[in-house]
């Protein structure tokens, strides 16, 4: 009898491109639960600088029994940046794969190309992670804040807003994370092989809905400071 | 109906092909799309010109050969229907016709319209079948196959795999005609003994064949002539995702 060796799961699974696939929507579930967190997180803004700063200074103080001081928050962040780096690497190789899949183009230009979200995945994936790095510069280490790091997060917040062309960008930002949501909590349902028929219409809503939520959950946070109701 | 045309020439394999003009002034309007080519080709031949090569064979939308993109579009502007069965009234006297070859590195262009579709041959050889042992039928009513899940296997067998998917997906995959068969198979209980190393096999194949990966854009149901659910692919990937966590194997 000849026994084939079987390869192991990562292999089995990163050897495809369904693998790949699978890897991105666990990756993004992960995002998903992460920045439904920090938006819950933000909106404590709007209880004052007390509440919100409590709130920062909590962050770092969860579970410091068992794990120490910012303990928790490093985990998350190794979690995060582990995924960050899946969730890329899994993109770009299907990316270079769908470029080399059609070499020559059409002369005469697609005329259904699906839905913007679809459209926007991979370029609007670069752009939120470009955020994302000015971001932590921003209100995590402060290196590009005005106040520098070590000030309270409510008042790097309100100092940073007060810019309006950095209100704008991350106006921008969390749109095309909405956008970004959109398109991949659905397309991560599909992925997983819960989509049918009969419930794909409901949801596409869903993530529709998801999606805009957390981006009005977001935006709307600048959008205070611009107005002056967050000073 | 007078109407201009461009399509794509390319001579052979290797030729570097172009959009080439051609204005018909006597199209009908009851002519199907073909007939309208054939009508084209005829005058080509008789000015002693080559006429355009393009795939054809039942002319009633079942075949799955005639498959053009036109006007940016597999098998045309209608919904659900194959070149073949797309007539010249959904067209306006005067109207710019572009028609093009399907687009993708799997399928190459082979002369003009014709492309080699062989790569979807290949997925099918790597799992789109059921082992039986042959023999003489068994009685049909000794396998009892509920109404769900006959009717979203027929769905699924409608495929014709003219690779209309292919030619509109913008990352060039083939998913919804591998979906489409494995749901096929996997949903039938004549299915089932293959059911996770099929999935898991037609996809490596197919992952092999110069084929885009899925994205769920869903231009691949847009274009179907059979109007293949996108849900299929959902099939397909959770098929494969069993079979990956598993490790189901076939040898």
């Amino acid at each position: 009898m000849v026994i084939t060796p079987q390869r192991n799961i990562v292999s089995r699974t990163w050897g495809t491109s369904v693998g790949k696939k699978t890897v991105i929507a666990t990756t993004g579930a992960v995002f998903l639960l992460y920045v439904i967190a920090h938006m819950l997180g933000n909106l404590k803004v709007f209880f004052g600088i007390e509440a919100f700063d409590a709130y920062a200074q909590h962050l770092r103080e969860i579970g410091e029994a068992i794990f120490g001081y910012e303990g928790v928050l490093w985990l998350l962040r190794v979690v995060l940046l582990t995924s960050l780096v899946l969730h890329m690497w899994a993109a770009f190789s299907l990316w270079y794969k769908a470029k080399k899949a059609r070499p020559i183009g059409y002369q005469h230009r697609q005329r259904w190309e699906g839905s913007y979200a679809a459209r926007t995945m991979r370029w609007g994936g670069v752009i939120i992670f470009l955020f994302l790095v000015w971001h932590i510069l921003d209100l995590t280490t402060g290196t590009v804040n005005p106040l520098g790091g070590d000030e309270s997060a409510y008042l790097k917040l309100v100092a940073s807003f007060d810019r309006w062309y950095v209100s704008l960008f991350y106006i921008l930002a969390v749109v095309a994370l909405g956008f970004h949501i959109r398109h991949g909590l659905w397309s991560a349902i599909q992925t997983f092989g819960a989509n049918s028929a009969l419930k794909q219409n409901a949801l596409k809503t869903f993530a529709f809905v998801v999606a805009a939520v957390i981006t009005i959950g977001f935006a709307i946070v600048p959008l205070s400071v611009m107005f002056g109701l967050v000073r | 109906m007078k109407l201009t045309l461009r399509i794509w020439r390319q001579a052979s394999p290797e030729a570097k092909g172009k959009m080439q003009k051609y204005v018909l002034d006597d199209v009908e309007p009851d002519m199907s799309f073909l007939e309208m080519l054939d009508v084209l080709n005829e005058k080509l031949v008789i000015d002693g010109k080559d006429p355009v090569s393009f795939d054809h064979d039942c002319r009633e939308g079942i075949c799955g050969s005639c498959g053009m993109v036109i006007n940016g579009n597999a098998h045309g502007p209608q919904q659900y229907t194959t070149t073949c069965q797309l007539h010249m009234r959904h067209f306006d006297d005067g109207d710019t016709i572009d028609i093009e070859p399907w687009r993708a590195k799997a399928f190459p262009v082979v002369k003009d319209l014709v492309v080699d579709r062989s790569a979807l041959d290949e997925i099918i050889k790597s799992g789109g079948y059921i082992s039986v042992n042959t023999g003489s039928a068994p009685e049909a009513h000794a396998i009892p196959v509920d109404k769900v899940s006959a009717d979203d296997a027929f769905d699924a067998a409608t495929c014709i795999g003219c690779g209309a998917c292919v030619a509109a997906c913008p990352n060039g995959s083939s998913m919804l005609f591998t979906a489409a068969k494995v749901t096929h198979l996997g949903l039938l209980p004549q299915g089932q003994p293959e059911r996770q190393t099929r999935a898991i096999n037609m996809l490596a194949r197919q992952d092999e064949l110069d084929f885009g990966g899925c994205t769920n854009v869903g231009a691949c149901h847009e274009v179907c002539p059979k109007g293949i659910p996108l849900a299929s692919i959902a099939q397909l990937n959770h098929d494969v995702l069993g079979a990956t966590l598993t490790g189901a194997r076939s040898d």
